[in-house]
């Protein structure tokens, strides 16, 4: 992969959070290269979600650090760490359900690091951001001249609620997203379009980790696949080697079968 | 009143549908459409002076209703646009009356000096105060804020500070009633149509958007407790000119400033009028405060007939009037066949 020429972008060391007596995490490390797209797998309850909450500040880690860049990011703010271009998605859809599709954007494009960057089309500073918009909708697969971006997104279903996730990333211009089972939930048809979607992010510079379920979707756009169980790094590396890994079968043991459905 | 294999559909008019984009201009059906309800509104309310200048008493009712007025568009805005349910209104009042008051009856400062400055230096002051409970939601939010004007309350009774339970009197009043009734009404207009505008600005949806889901705002790269503090020093500003002014009125500030009725009112206003209209809750204000003073000779037992009337609306329409008005102008119901 040649790593050694890739700069890091976001660095983990000794990441570790506990919840009473059960540890989420355990001394777990990573480094994402600027880039790549890294998968996070493994059972439930292994501390997936955990873990991005930890690097996104959504939750304060009690031991270790997360560096972006060259900047330690640890326990800072969530909104900070966003403001510096780390943004997620979640697990469970948190669109704003009372807006409609398009102005669920409009909230992204009023923080200040995109006020900061500027230079969106339609003139002026920020342009206008209804514009923009329904013009980052189009791309994320929003028809544009269909009425689904001016539906309140209470009345959408999952499939669009899932890019309406990626797409508040997006209008943040982030450099790391950090996607939380975008694919879960979603058809196999609904799925086929997404993956061109995670590789054009990939294409544009983003930097991606994704924690995911589907294998065999991750498996197509991961460079790198990263395997946790009850809290615990296993292993890491290129996925044809992590599938091929004993410990990693002993993990997933007796339902790997229903996640590769 | 669902019957057997028949359901009732709503669809927006036609009219509404024109309407909603530049369209609008394009002939007068549409203007009036959209004109009249506003017209109607502002123009009534306007005329509400010239209509008591008769009745001196009642023309200072609608001094009093603007006053609830604002502090039930300042609380709807919070509740359900912000999502910060405050029960302690009545603060607001407190602080703006008693800065006013300080400003006009210690330090000489004119009316028209002394109201602006007690509003913008009681939003700096409240939403300062209120910044460490920014990070609570619901129902913690609520209780804290509830306790805020008794805590101010006691204090001033406690420590004899402020003219103790006397309050502090002579303050000016207004040089005639007309002044008085017009400076009300109209800010009362302004708060109303620029709250409006403003939470359908982009600033507007950020605040809006804290309410649906404070955590996509996270990481979206905004401050939560900054929107929350903005809402708060908007709505803090409203309730403290209605302080200031209410205190100008009585020439007098005092306790009753904290009273739990500023704290009440609103939000019965806010239940009646229809919640997140804003105009509901001026509407809900125009309604009960009226009703309470004309009460007010039934003696202690009005409070039954309010929470009666109080208890039919949350029963038979908790929607509140203005959401069941406006449904009403922008729809028409049919029935289909499931």
């Amino acid at each position: 992969m040649g790593e050694g020429l890739k700069k890091p972008v976001i660095t983990v060391e000794g990441l570790t959070k506990h919840f009473g007596g059960v540890y989420a995490l355990k001394d777990v490390s990573f480094t994402l290269y600027e880039g790549d797209i890294l998968g996070i797998i493994g059972p439930n309850g292994s501390g997936k979600t955990t873990l991005i909450n930890c690097v996104t500040g959504f939750l304060k880690p009690d031991a270790g650090t997360v560096h972006f860049k060259d900047r330690d990011i640890t326990g800072l703010a969530p909104h900070k760490i966003a403001r510096l271009g780390v943004t997620r998605t979640f697990q469970v859809m948190r669109p704003y359900y009372s807006l409609p599709a398009y102005k669920n954007l409009i909230i992204p494009l009023w923080s200040p690091r995109v006020r900061k960057l500027g230079g969106w089309r339609g003139g002026g500073k920020h342009g206008d951001r209804d514009t923009v918009a329904v013009d980052i909708l189009e791309e994320i697969g929003f028809e544009r001249d269909s009425y689904v971006p001016y539906k309140l997104a209470s009345s959408l279903p999952t499939g669009y609620l899932k890019r309406l996730e990626l797409a508040r990333c997006i209008a943040l211009r982030p450099e790391v997203v950090i996607c939380d089972e975008v694919f879960s939930g979603l058809s196999m048809s609904e799925i086929a379009t997404m993956v061109p979607l995670i590789e054009k992010l990939q294409m544009e510079g983003m930097t991606l980790i994704m924690v995911e379920h589907r294998l065999r979707e991750l498996f197509r756009v991961a460079n790198r696949v990263m395997v946790l169980s009850y809290g615990d790094k296993i292993t890491e590396g290129d996925p044809e080697v992590v599938i091929e890994d004993e410990r990693v079968k002993e993990v997933y043991l007796g339902w790997e079968g229903e996640a590769d459905d | 009143m669902a019957e057997e294999g028949r359901r009732k559909e709503r669809i927006d008019r036609g009219i509404k549908i024109r309407t909603s984009g530049l369209y609008a201009i394009s002939g007068w059906p549409e203007l009036f459409y959209l004109i009249f309800p506003r017209f109607i509104l502002i123009a009534g309310i306007l005329s509400l002076p010239l209509v008591f200048s008769f009745a001196p008493y009642w023309r200072r009712v609608v001094c009093i209703v603007c006053i609830y007025a604002m502090l039930s568009i300042a609380f709807d805005f919070l509740a359900n646009f912000v999502g910060l349910i405050n029960l302690g209104s009545s603060f607001f009042i407190g602080l703006g009356g008693y800065l006013t008051a300080i400003l006009n009856a210690q330090w000489g400062l004119p009316p028209v000096l002394s109201i602006p400055i007690a509003t913008v230096a009681g939003a700096v002051i409240s939403t300062i105060l209120l910044l460490p409970c920014l990070p609570l939601r619901g129902i913690y939010f609520a209780i804290v804020s509830l306790m805020f004007p008794l805590i101010f309350e006691k204090l001033i009774q406690a420590f004899n500070i402020l003219g103790g339970t006397n309050g502090i009197v002579g303050l000016d009043g207004f040089s005639n009633a007309w002044w008085e009734g017009y400076t009300i009404i109209v800010v009362t207009l302004i708060v109303l149509f620029g709250l409006r505008r403003l939470v359908n600005e982009d600033v507007g949806l950020v605040l809006r958007g804290v309410k649906d889901n404070d955590q996509a705002v996270k990481a979206s790269g905004i401050s939560v407790t900054f929107c929350k503090a903005l809402a708060v020093f908007i709505a803090s500003g409203i309730g403290c000119f209605a302080g200031a002014f209410l205190s100008h009125l009585y020439m007098w500030a005092g306790l009753s400033l904290f009273a739990l009725d500023f704290s009440i009112m609103p939000i019965a206003a806010t239940v009646i009028g229809g919640g997140g209209t804003l105009v509901g809750a001026l509407i809900g204000s125009f309604i009960l405060v009226p009703l309470s003073e004309l009460l007010r000779s039934f003696g202690t037992l009005r409070v039954v007939f309010y929470s009666l009337v109080l208890t039919a609306f949350i029963i038979f329409k908790s929607e509140g009037i203005m959401v069941y008005a406006q449904r009403k102008y922008h729809q028409f119901e049919r029935w289909v066949k499931v």
